[in-house]
């Protein structure tokens, strides 16, 4: 039975099709040998927790890894990240961090960079569900924060 | 032991009328009617407790123990009206061992910052379980930081009893204070505390029991416990939020530094310096919480009148149907006691495929309100190897349909995760 009766169905916007393909079958979780960047994040609120691996060379990232276990919008949000950054500069990188996260704030963000983000503007469900945006971006803030740190 | 006359109603037990009692039960959440299944975390409330608020403000309202004006007495009378109420509710032998406070983590705070300030040393122990709330784990690692002291901990079995052989070797000569929680708010379980006051007091420590869990929903009688210390919070027992209590004995309370100073706390103030109230002033200092004193009074009047023994009985009951029912589902593992007799109205569970935050979001849906996350006792959570738990937990307007809505509303959850 799907939903039905329970009004499940007001959840799509926060559960679409690409999310839970995402949470079902994360990508690019094989470990990263010698990774310039490995740390661990988590938010105690949720128990959610997240092994991000990624190798930079010449400021481009040739390597990624993310693995952890959380919810299914922290999942899936932490894959959408491992397929977006694979290939990507740095410099890509940390502005599509910044993109998510002004979309995730509720703010415009133009056509050029929603054909960047691609499938990621899905998570933008995310906000009518304001409690659930940090299991959102919990993998994308760590990933910023690894990397301002190694380019530092 | 006078239980019988503690926990006896005056009031059928009748959840239909129960629930009639409470406005907030006729919302509707998502379209959906409401099922609060989020009483561990605090209770609603019923409209003689709401209506004591606003016949407090717009009868009664003056400062306590000030004025001789007719309003400012008949504060101070209903202010200490309240405080008996809560003495006999608890069986306390005197009302001046109850004193009002925020919430149980302030009455622990206070018992950290005062009884164990003076009384703990360098190389002595403090003993507390490995299933406390934070607020019973935090101020005595604090404490123990400063003092040079020891914190240990009780363990306790996969079904979350506490192990006995344990307790006898963990309780020493060392053992200044034993602070432990009556009924977990993660797992359910019970404590002995009786037994742990024994422990405690056979090598000359006392006992605190945090009942913040139990004072609720049992008949709790402080003798009877053989506690030294007890602590609880209103808005878990029907009551408003932002006032708590903590019980003492006379003796522990008459010896103890006060907590904070101000107004009420002091009886001559001068120059040089000042001396102290007699108890419970001591310990309330500047303008209290006297809007809702007057509303605790009115839930223990309401619980009164239902029977501790009665509320304890319905619980115990919709558990056992609760559990039977969570148990029977395919994916479902509850965490503690799987023997409903061993445990309060707290139910935590992890679905194996299903994330405690998905579940609740997606059981608000459909109206019905749990807890998930770690339920402030990280430590525990963790032990179970879990990053997170759902938790339903009941009070005396909960009814076995709700029950069954909770299953139901599980199964459509993983229905529409499973599509």
């Amino acid at each position: 039975m799907m939903g039905g009766m329970s009004g499940l169905n007001e959840m799509d916007e926060l559960y679409e099709a690409i999310i839970l393909d995402h949470y079902r079958s994360p990508r690019n979780t094989a470990a990263v040998e010698n990774p310039d960047i490995d740390l661990e994040v988590n938010n105690p609120f949720c128990g959610d927790e997240f092994h991000i691996q990624l190798k930079v060379d010449d400021c481009s990232i040739s390597g990624v890894s993310i693995t952890g276990r959380g919810c299914a919008i922290s999942q899936a949000s932490a894959s959408l990240l491992a397929e977006l950054v694979d290939g990507k500069s740095t410099e890509e990188v940390q502005a599509a961090v910044d993109c998510v996260r002004r979309l995730l704030k509720g703010e415009e963000i133009s056509n050029e960079e929603a054909d960047i983000l691609g499938d990621i503007e899905a998570l933008g469900g995310v906000r009518k569900f304001p409690v659930r945006i940090k299991c959102a971006l919990l993998s994308w803030v760590g990933l910023d924060d690894g990397l301002k740190e190694h380019l530092a | 032991m006078s239980e019988s006359t503690l926990s006896a109603g005056t009031r059928v037990f009748d959840p239909d009328a129960i629930r009639a009692d409470f406005p907030i039960l006729q919302r509707k959440i998502h379209g959906q009617e409401l099922v609060y299944l989020d009483n561990a975390a605090t209770t609603q409330k019923p409209k003689q407790v709401i209506k004591s608020l606003t016949d407090y403000y717009e009868q009664t309202n003056a400062n306590v123990h000030r004025g001789v004006h007719t309003l400012s007495m008949e504060a101070t009378n209903g202010y200490e009206v309240a405080r008996t109420k809560v003495a006999k509710f608890i069986n306390a032998p005197r009302s001046e061992e109850v004193i009002w406070t925020r919430n149980t983590s302030e009455s622990l705070n206070l018992v950290a910052a005062t009884w164990a300030e003076a009384n703990i040393s360098e190389g002595d122990n403090i003993v507390i379980t490995a299933m406390e709330h934070h607020s019973n784990i935090v101020p005595w690692q604090q404490l123990a930081f400063k003092k040079g002291a020891e914190i240990r901990y009780l363990s306790h079995n996969d079904d979350g009893v506490i192990n006995f052989v344990d307790a006898s070797s963990v309780i020493d000569s060392r053992t200044k204070l034993v602070s432990v929680t009556h009924m977990s708010n993660v797992l359910g379980t019970i404590n002995p505390v009786a037994k742990l006051a024994e422990l405690a007091h056979d090598v000359g420590a006392v006992i605190l029991v945090d009942a913040a869990q139990s004072v609720p929903h049992m008949p709790v009688d402080v003798q009877a416990i053989d506690a030294d210390f007890l602590a609880f919070s209103a808005h878990k027992m029907l009551g408003p939020t932002g006032i708590g209590v903590l019980w003492g004995r006379l003796d522990l309370l008459e010896e103890m530094p006060p907590y904070m100073f101000g107004g009420d706390m002091i009886l001559e103030v001068t120059y040089e310096g000042a001396k102290w109230n007699d108890l419970p002033y001591k310990f309330e200092a500047g303008t209290p919480n006297i809007a809702d004193a007057f509303a605790t009074g009115a839930a223990v009047d309401y619980l009164s009148d239902l029977g501790m023994e009665n509320v304890w009985q319905h619980e115990q009951e919709l558990t056992a149907y609760a559990m039977e029912q969570i148990l029977s589902l395919d994916n479902v593992k509850v965490l503690g006691p799987q023997d409903s007799s061993q445990r309060g109205g707290v139910i935590s569970f992890v679905h194996d495929t299903i994330h405690p935050h998905d579940l609740g979001t997606a059981l608000d849906q459909q109206g019905i309100a749990i807890r998930t996350g770690h339920h402030c006792a990280m430590p525990l959570v963790r032990s179970y190897d879990v990053v997170a738990a759902a938790r339903a937990s009941f009070y005396i307007y909960n009814t076995r349909s709700e029950v069954d809505a909770l299953v139901n509303g599980i199964s459509e959850t993983e229905g529409y995760f499973n599509r």
